[in-house]
């Protein structure tokens, strides 16, 4: 697990979803089937910030919606592979708040510094371990295929 | 009922996305679920046995939280349970 893979197409509209609700956060969730280099990602789904309470610095999926997500991967024979967000006119790391919140192992995620409205760099971070209590974010490769 | 699996807990319960059984409530349920599959339990539970914070169970399209029997809600076979961990962040 060391590459997430997905299309140029794919990535192109993660980071444009970013550039669409600057000044605020924007999140999704992403779709995919596992390989032995990594996550196949081949659907990125868009969700909502609940956090309208303080979406410029903060961002959450709503339970509900996520159970459909999952049930409409499910549906389509695909996994959720992990989660992206944005940072506006913040660096693409992981904030102590994004570890905190951080709880599907395994997965991967993803986050792109929007600058002053322009989606700039992508990271991609794998939740590594084997607990909550052991977890770790590792940071991996996107490989983006044309 | 079935339960659906996430992701993270499947290579804690054989693998499988979701599993089958057949239980009088969401309590019983998820504790024949953690008896046939010890090593979610610690993923689900806290040391008290409470539901970890992070994790939420929707039973069908509620939240256990919120039901009023919350998690002794009786369940039929066509019930579904869907765990389902949190997702947040920020800067
Ligand atoms: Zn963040």
């Amino acid at each position: 697990m060391s590459v997430l893979l997905l299309s140029r197409g794919l990535y192109d509209e993660l980071r444009a979803h970013g550039e669409e609700t600057y000044p605020h956060e924007c999140c999704g969730a992403l779709l995919g089937t596992p390989g032995s280099g990594g996550w196949h990602v081949t659907k990125v789904v868009r969700a909502g910030n609940t956090r309208t309470d303080s979406a410029h610095n903060r961002y959450s999926i709503s339970p509900l919606e996520l159970v459909r997500i999952e049930r409409d991967a499910r549906q389509h024979g695909l996994e959720i592979a992990g989660f992206y967000h944005s940072h506006p006119d913040h660096p693409a790391q992981w904030s102590k708040t994004d570890f905190e919140e951080a709880h599907w192992l395994g997965c991967v995620y993803v986050i792109t510094t929007v600058a002053k409205g322009k989606a700039d760099v992508t990271n991609c971070f794998l939740l590594s371990g084997a607990s909550e209590e052991e977890k770790q974010f590792q940071n991996i490769s996107i490989e983006v295929r044309d | 009922m079935k339960i659906f699996i996430p992701t993270p807990l499947r290579p804690y319960a054989g693998g499988k996305d979701a599993v089958e059984l057949q239980a009088p409530t969401i309590a019983a349920a998820l504790d024949e679920l953690t008896q046939s599959n010890p090593e979610l339990r610690k993923h689900l539970f806290t040391e008290q046995g409470k539901v970890r914070s992070f994790v939420n169970l929707y039973f069908n399209d509620e939240d256990v939280r919120y039901l009023p029997q919350k998690e002794e809600t009786e369940v039929s076979a066509n019930d579904t349970l869907t765990i389902i961990p949190s997702i947040a962040g920020g800067l």
